[in-house]
Formats: structure tokens, sequence, C-alpha cells
């Protein structure tokens, strides 16, 4: 079964290398990549081959390699050319992050910072990473998700819907939470978490929100975006209804990014598990404080 | 970037162990390399991945099919 394209990958890499162009702006990797490095200070191991999966820049890795429990680092992008601080001490490779140049059972980290909210087949990518990772290999994520964007999507569609003939999706489609959790588990993977972290940004105008985006090389990459381009009134349309909408007592918009993070572990003998069924040693009724009530029976009134 | 005399780093070179743990992207099959043509071959996709400065390019789109 395929599935549907939403994101036009060919589109996002030139979007990117536009971005790169501008003048990258960062702050929110920057942000992503500090956590990398606190999230993996807690796990007490060392990881010797480490794949960074499409992180837009080397801020994660320059993290990582900083912490020093990484051996090898291997950078996969999908463009080609960004500078690396770190590119001494990474071997890089061009590929799509959907369709992973790695053999089974090699790698003992993999992570990814603020890519894989733009990739058709998340459940395809998660499988091919929990394949690619050594038993006991750990995968650890943040992408956007949730809200994110919230604000400017519903401007676009109140503008839209007043000055064009319908609304287009201008901003993506973001994965929830509450999903990520059943996706790693069906992709094989161990122990996994997921939990959210809000980071609400406030700018002068909404103007300078687009701007960001460009440079984050974040504009639209959906596949059924419309082709024409923007029009003048429908963007002014828009930026107003959100300056209206979202401003704080001060005048500034915001502008939500929800940055969802996900952990799985590839599975191997050492972890802990749940007991068998049927293995218990105490009845629940017991722990319950109440009265077994056997199957089948409906308790009296 | 692409001049290959840089001192620094040989940057034309792939690193050996990097090709051992490459497979084509689309089959996850093997991978053999051309170091005189500095192309990885996929038989089973039949296409041929360019190295650029050391850098492999797995992308279906960027590699020579095989005839």
């Amino acid at each position: 079964m395929t599935p549907p394209l939403i994101f036009d990958r060919l589109l996002l890499r030139a979007r990117r290398k536009r971005g790169l162009r501008l003048g990258p702006e960062t702050f929110l990797l920057d942000q992503v990549a500090d956590e990398f490095a606190h999230r993996l200070s807690l796990v007490l191991r060392r990881f010797d081959l480490v794949v960074d999966l499409g992180t837009p820049t080397d801020a994660v890795r320059t993290a990582l390699l900083r912490g020093g429990a990484i051996g090898t680092m291997i950078a996969l992008d999908p463009i080609i050319d960004r500078p690396d601080r770190a590119a001494r001490t990474v071997w890089r490779v061009v590929a799509d992050e959907e369709s992973l140049p790695f053999a089974d059972n090699t790698l003992d980290l993999v992570v990814s910072g603020l890519s894989l909210q733009a990739v058709n087949d998340l459940p395809g990518v998660l499988v091919q990473v929990r394949r690619a990772l050594k038993p006991d290999g750990l995968f650890l994520a943040a992408l956007l998700g949730g809200d994110t964007l919230a604000e400017l999507r519903q401007s676009f569609a109140v503008a839209e819907s007043e000055l064009e003939s319908g609304v287009s999706p201008r901003v993506a489609p973001f994965a929830d939470l509450r999903d990520m959790g059943a996706l790693l588990q069906r992709a094989g993977f161990a122990l996994p978490v997921t939990d959210v972290d809000r980071i609400t940004v406030r700018y002068a105008t909404p103007l300078r929100l687009l701007r960001d985006l460009r440079r984050m090389g974040a504009a639209n990459p959906l596949v059924e975006r419309r082709r024409a381009p923007l029009r003048r009134a429908t963007l002014a349309r828009a930026m107003a209804v959100y300056a209206e909408r979202f401003a704080e007592p001060d005048g500034k918009v915001r502008a939500t990014f929800d940055i969802i993070w996900l952990s799985g572990w590839s599975p191997h003998q050492s972890q802990q598990k749940p007991l068998r069924p049927g293995s218990a040693k105490t009845r629940l009724a017991d722990a319950l404080g109440t009265a077994e009530i056997p199957a089948g029976e409906k308790p009296e009134r | 970037m692409n001049s290959a005399s840089s001192g620094d780093r040989p940057s034309n070179m792939i690193d050996p162990k990097l090709l051992e743990i490459l497979v084509c992207p689309l089959t996850k099959g093997p991978l053999e390399y051309d170091a005189e043509k500095q192309e990885l071959i996929s038989r089973s996709a039949k296409l041929a991945y360019p190295i650029r400065d050391g850098i492999p390019i797995m992308l279906p789109e960027e590699a020579r099919p095989l005839e």
C-alpha cells in the first residue's frame, strides 16, 4: 500500500537550499540541540556509531560530539551544499530520510532534529530506523507537531475564505502526540516514550514569522498547495487577521511551535518487559481490596 | 570544497567502514564499490550511485541506471 503523498520532497530540498542562501534561522534548532545533549547525558552509555537523520543544520551533532559519549557520527542529509562545523569528524551521506541506506543491525544511536515532520511515510521511516539499529540501540527524535503554527493556519483560512474561491492548505498537517507512541510501538520499538515541549515565539509582526519560516527552509512544501502565487491582498488580509486574533497585550504576536520528542529502544534481552500473562503471584482482587467476581457473572444489584 | 589537494582531510576518499554499513536505499541490497569510477553499484536496483568529494549520494534520481 502506498501512503498518499503529502509533502513534495524535491520542493522541500529546494526550500532548504533557499533557506541556507538567505542565512538560516536556527533558534528553534539550537534550543532542540541543547535538549538533545541534555537527554542523552541522562543515558549512561557510550554510542559508537551514530546517525544524525536529516537535521537541517549541524547543531545537534555538534552538541552531541561536544558531550563526548559518541564514537563515529554519520550525517544523513537530503541536500549536499551546506557547510558543516564538525565536517572533519563527521562522515556525510546524502540520502532521503524516507529511504535509508543503512544495513540492518549496524547503528547504536539515531537522532533527528526537526526533520521528520516533513516525511510522507513516518511509520515506514520508523521501521527502517528500528531495523538499522543494533539490539539495545536508541532512537531519539524531535519533530514539529501538535498545534505548531495553528495561528498561521487559521489566519490564512480566514483570509482565503473571504478573498479566494476557497481555502487551500498553507500549513502542513502535523502529527499528534497521542499517535506517536502507537507508531513507535508498531515499528517494534521497546520502552517508547513521547512528550511535547511547547515553545511560544513572539514576533513584532506576523510577516517576521513568515521571513523566519523561509529562512528555516520551512515555507509551504505541500503537494496539494495552491500553485498560483499568493495574492498580495490575501497575504495582507491573513497578516491582519493574525495581528487581530493573536496579539499579546504589548502588540506583539505569538506563534506556537510544539516540539514532539520521541524515544524508543531496539528490543534487547536486558530490557524490562511486562510479565507473561498468568504469571502473577497476587490476585488483583486482593490488591484492590475487593471480592473477585468470576468472568461472565454480573455483580449483584 | 571540491579541491582534492587539500591536505587537511582526504576529502575525495570514502571511509571503508562507512562502505561496510551502506546498502541500496531502495532494495536494502548490497553495494559494490567501484573505486575508479567512484560509484556504488546496486545490482538489485540496477543503479550506480555516485560518490562526490567522498560523499556517497544515495538518491535514486542522482544515480546512473545500469543497462
